[in-house]
């Protein structure tokens, strides 16, 4: 028995259709959804932690980018370069869970990780490229 | 009673100078009212901190020896415009660099010349008489250059939009990224901190007006390209969209990477962060009505960007008040904005000029000639030689 974190991002012409609860029937995994959100260009957006033995995993895996949606390794982290920021917020109106906030007091970038989603739609807008993914 | 720059440059010198940033002054004025506040406060600090892509640098080299009139020259192989003279060249902020596209360019030589790092020059010419070398190919330091200015020709624009999407993909643009139908906004001003919004009508802002660029002492040195006075304003006298703009200088070696940085908007291009600081004497209690000014009592105008022409559709004003809440409605949409230019950055340079003034470090200057506030604002348009 392994614990995997996943992202999968479901593009719009999936993003209606029942598709993870094959990963109970089918593959008879344990999950839990620890994020879900639609962005604005219609395409959901999961963070999931699968529970189950490698080979039911993979299998799974390989199901989910059949179906058309795009599996991520979560094994990584949105890490704010505090040094290189200048706190000018153009992240923080990308950032659909608003785990990207400019702080009303200090007026300074704040980033609240349990918030995140891992979505990635900040990795591009940053202009003095402070945003990173640790993987 | 009105006050001159002079006795408040006297009160600058021994230290009883009383210094507000744009932000205090707001509070200050709410509670003392205008009268008490113009015999009380000397000076008000305003700044921003924002992308500036109207910015470059002049530097001279120095001759090297046999000497060359450089016709072309890279800076780490960014462009640099060379048909000056022979040593002279304007590096811009938003040239890119030959072999790295847009991860590098102007705004990062600049940035990485403020630094200290080494920087390589690469320059040809056909060679003279007189300037007989035709390649030359070393590399330059902020220690080695002869000198380098910063020199931009529109900076610190008095007040600008607000950029959305409606379209169904995301677009790239120099206000950021933009999500598709309608999926955010953003904006970029300082708002009450702004230089020309607290000084809406030029009263104290012109040209030779002394300020902060970038960590050095520099100067308002000329009318900013595109100045356009005429904007419609609110009668606190603050335009409504992009109004005045100003040239500015200061010297390149004096400056700090804290105050400028370069930046890079994916799939647009680059661009420099410049941080500005102007010293509001006030000199009157009308210069304190115009200073009180809050978020609340500015409006910019939201615009359609995905509508690839000069006119944008507007889907009407907004305070800054509401935009810093980070929602606002367009078309009855709950919509998320953001802001591009540093409020943070804007209130620390503020907070630094206001220091240095108390400590007697920076004075004020007379302004030699004010900024026009009628003048043409025109578009280009495509004619025959026979249409002109």
């Amino acid at each position: 028995m392994i614990k995997k974190k996943l992202v999968l991002s479901f593009p719009e012409k999936v993003v209606t259709k029942p598709i993870t609860y094959a990963l109970v029937k089918k593959f008879d995994l344990v999950f839990n959804i620890l994020r879900a959100e639609i962005t604005p260009d219609m395409e959901g957006k999961m963070l999931i932690e699968l529970r189950g033995d490698d080979q039911q995993i993979r299998e799974a895996t390989d199901y989910l980018e059949e179906a058309g949606v795009a599996v991520q390794e979560a094994a990584k982290d949105i890490i704010i370069d505090k040094d290189g920021c200048v706190d000018c917020g153009a992240c923080t109106s990308i950032c659909i869970t608003q785990a990207l906030i400019l702080d009303n007091n200090t007026k300074k970038l704040k980033f609240n990780k349990d918030k995140c989603i891992l979505c990635g739609l900040c990795l591009d807008c940053c202009p003095v490229a402070a945003i990173k993914v640790n993987i | 009673m009105a006050k001159t720059i002079e006795e408040i440059n006297q009160k600058i010198k021994n230290g009883s100078a009383v210094v507000l940033n744009a932000e205090e002054i707001i509070d200050h004025v709410r509670e003392k009212g205008v009268k008490k506040t113009a015999k009380e406060v000397d000076v008000v600090t305003t700044a921003t901190f924002g992308p500036m892509c109207s910015s470059g640098a002049f530097i001279n080299f120095g001759h090297s020896d046999p000497p060359i009139r450089m016709e072309k020259a890279w800076l780490n192989d960014v462009p640099a415009y060379a048909g000056i003279a022979a040593v002279d060249v304007y590096i811009g902020a938003t040239e890119l660099s030959e072999t790295e596209g847009m991860d590098y360019g102007g705004a990062h030589v600049i940035e990485d010349l403020i630094a200290g790092k080494p920087i390589k020059l690469k320059a040809v010419s056909h060679g003279t008489d007189c300037y007989p070398r035709k390649e030359i190919e070393t590399f330059i330091t902020r220690e080695t250059v002869n000198q380098a200015y910063l020199y931009n020709p529109r900076n610190a624009y008095q007040n600008y939009a607000v950029a959305t999407n409606s379209s169904n993909r995301t677009i790239y643009t120099y206000m950021g990224k933009l999500l598709p139908r309608f999926g955010n906004a953003t904006f970029s001003s300082a708002g009450q901190l702004s230089p020309l919004l607290n000084d809406p009508y030029y009263r104290t802002i012109g040209i030779g007006t002394r300020i902060f660029l970038g960590g050095a002492d520099g100067f308002v040195s000329w009318v900013g390209t595109q100045h356009n006075p005429q904007k419609e304003r609110l009668a606190n006298g603050t335009p409504t969209g992009l109004a005045g703009t100003i040239a500015v200088a200061a010297d390149l070696k004096e400056m700090s990477t804290d105050y400028i940085r370069a930046c890079t908007f994916t799939k647009y291009g680059v661009s420099l962060f410049v941080g500005i600081g102007i010293p509001i004497p006030v000199i009157d209690e009308e210069m304190v009505e115009f200073l009180k000014v809050t978020d609340e009592d500015i409006t910019v105008g939201i615009f359609d960007y995905s509508v690839q022409r000069r006119n944008k559709p507007s889907y009407g004003q907004v305070d800054y008040k509401q935009l810093r809440t980070g929602k606002i409605k367009i078309n009855k949409k709950e919509v998320q904005t953001g802001p591009i230019s540093s409020y943070a950055k804007a209130l620390e340079i503020a907070d630094l000029l206001k220091k240095k003034i108390q400590s007697s470090k920076f004075f004020l200057t007379d302004m030699v000639q004010p900024l026009p506030l009628e003048c043409e604002y025109r578009s280009l348009e495509i004619l025959s030689q026979e249409e002109l």
